[in-house]
């Protein structure tokens, strides 16, 4: 009984993911499978992880900070496409990529520090 | 001072103000506790355990002023989760120098998160100081958010720009400037277009045996671009100071004592008050280096430097909390 139960859980799962796969393929993604389309980048040792990150257009990009010291998150374009306030440790910034583009972006404070996102 | 010491340096066979042997000995002690003394054109440096045995008349000059620099009101983090405490202790050995200083600079990171209620704190502290002048600079941290203005309206009174300024104390020039600001992506510290130009009008005039103390908050040599500790711009700078036959380079930034003389221009950091930092290369990156509660004030410290006039250079001596 439990191992039926699990093997139908696994399968609406797999229907699901299949059915998400699917819309996001047609390009049609929407607010209904808002969960698909956020994606996270960590600042760690004075880096963005990962430095490069490709996400399709409508994913709203988290980053984090979970270093010591202070850091920002600031587009190179001009004019800029986004910029978060000083994010002090473990404080968030978020922005939604509703454009195809490559972002380019740094720390305002640690201008080594670069990352792009590449909106598909 | 009745007698020479064994590991007292006086080599200068170059004529040149600059003893290169003793200025590596220096070097190699910098790390451990020892300071160096430039006096007459001849570079001495002392271990820091034979500090009692220094004649202060040694140390005495035309004018003796203080760096400090780092002090990141605000941090709170492991090494240091009390910089009000170790700022205070800074004053308290400011206050107990036997050649008192006549002012303070302050080399930048004055708040960790540039909030008025950081500045408020350091302000306060450094009321307790005998030196009753601080000059500042800004550091990174001291223009978040606001692109320096707050920085501005608290220290900015009669500077230029985004907050540089010199001014003249017993003959020597103090050019004040400002590497935080407008930094771009990949890049390092940078002075820009318009304080450059500044710059050069403002030594022109000035007497070539004029002594010359330029301070920043980055580094104005290349002491590590991977971590971005120099500034883009800076042999521009120096170039407009060659003339001079003395110059001094204080900087911060980097939370450790590093030294490097170049011809007439001798290039200096000073510790922080709040937390050390990696030497370069040292660690994944420039974050806080976690250091025992015990050896914390080994590894904080502040500046003294004299000048002595008709001297070649000034004595710029490192001292830590502890």
């Amino acid at each position: 009984m439990r191992r039926s139960v699990s093997i139908a859980g696994l399968a609406a799962a797999l229907v699901l993911g299949i059915e998400l796969w699917g819309t996001g393929q047609k390009g049609s993604v929407t607010s209904a499978q808002g969960r698909m389309s956020t994606m996270e980048v960590k600042i760690d040792n004075f880096s963005f992880g990962p430095a490069t990150l490709t996400v399709p257009v409508g994913t709203t990009v988290t980053w984090t900070n979970r270093d010591d010291i202070p850091h920002t998150v600031v587009s190179t374009d001009d004019p800029k496409a986004f910029k978060s306030k000083v994010l002090d440790t473990d404080e968030k910034f978020s922005f939604t990529f509703s454009k195809p583009g490559t972002f380019p972006y740094f720390c305002s404070v640690h201008p080594k520090m670069t990352g792009k996102v590449i909106v598909q | 001072m009745s007698e020479k010491k064994n590991d007292e340096l006086l080599h200068d066979h170059n004529h040149d103000g600059i003893d290169r042997r003793g200025f590596l000995k220096c070097m190699a002690w910098a790390g451990t506790g020892a300071f160096c003394v430039m006096k007459g054109g001849v570079l001495n440096s002392y271990s820091l355990g034979r500090m009692s045995e220094i004649n202060t008349a040694d140390m005495m000059g035309e004018l003796s002023f203080v760096q400090i620099s780092d002090s990141h009101m605000g941090f709170n983090k492991p090494a240091n989760p009390d910089v009000a405490g170790t700022l205070r202790a800074a004053v308290d050995k400011i206050n107990g120098l036997a050649a008192a200083p006549e002012f303070m600079l302050h080399t930048g990171d004055i708040s960790h998160l540039s909030k008025p209620e950081e500045f408020d704190t350091v302000e306060q502290i450094l009321k307790g100081a005998k030196p009753k002048d601080v000059f500042y600079v800004p550091g990174e941290h001291d223009v978040l958010n606001d692109d320096g203005k707050q920085f501005l309206e608290r220290y900015g009174k009669g500077s230029k720009g985004a907050g540089w300024y010199s001014f003249e104390k017993k003959g020597v020039h103090f050019i004040g400037l400002v590497n935080v600001m407008n930094l771009k992506a990949g890049g390092l510290g940078t002075l820009g277009h318009d304080q450059l130009e500044w710059l050069e009008d403002d030594v022109k005039h000035l007497k070539k045996s004029t002594p010359i103390v330029v301070f920043a908050h980055i580094p104005l040599w290349s002491v590590y671009p991977e971590w971005g500790w120099g500034t883009e711009d800076s042999a521009q700078a120096l170039a407009y100071l060659k003339k001079f036959g003395s110059v001094t380079v204080l900087n911060g930034h980097i939370h450790q004592t590093m030294q490097k003389v170049e011809g007439n221009v001798t290039f200096h950091t000073a510790a922080s008050t709040a937390f050390p930092q990696p030497q370069p290369g040292k660690a994944d990156s420039p974050g806080p280096m976690k250091v025992p509660a015990e050896q914390l004030r080994r590894v904080l410290g502040f500046t003294d430097v004299n000048y002595v006039q008709g001297q070649h250079a000034l004595a710029v001596v490192d001292s830590s909390l502890a």
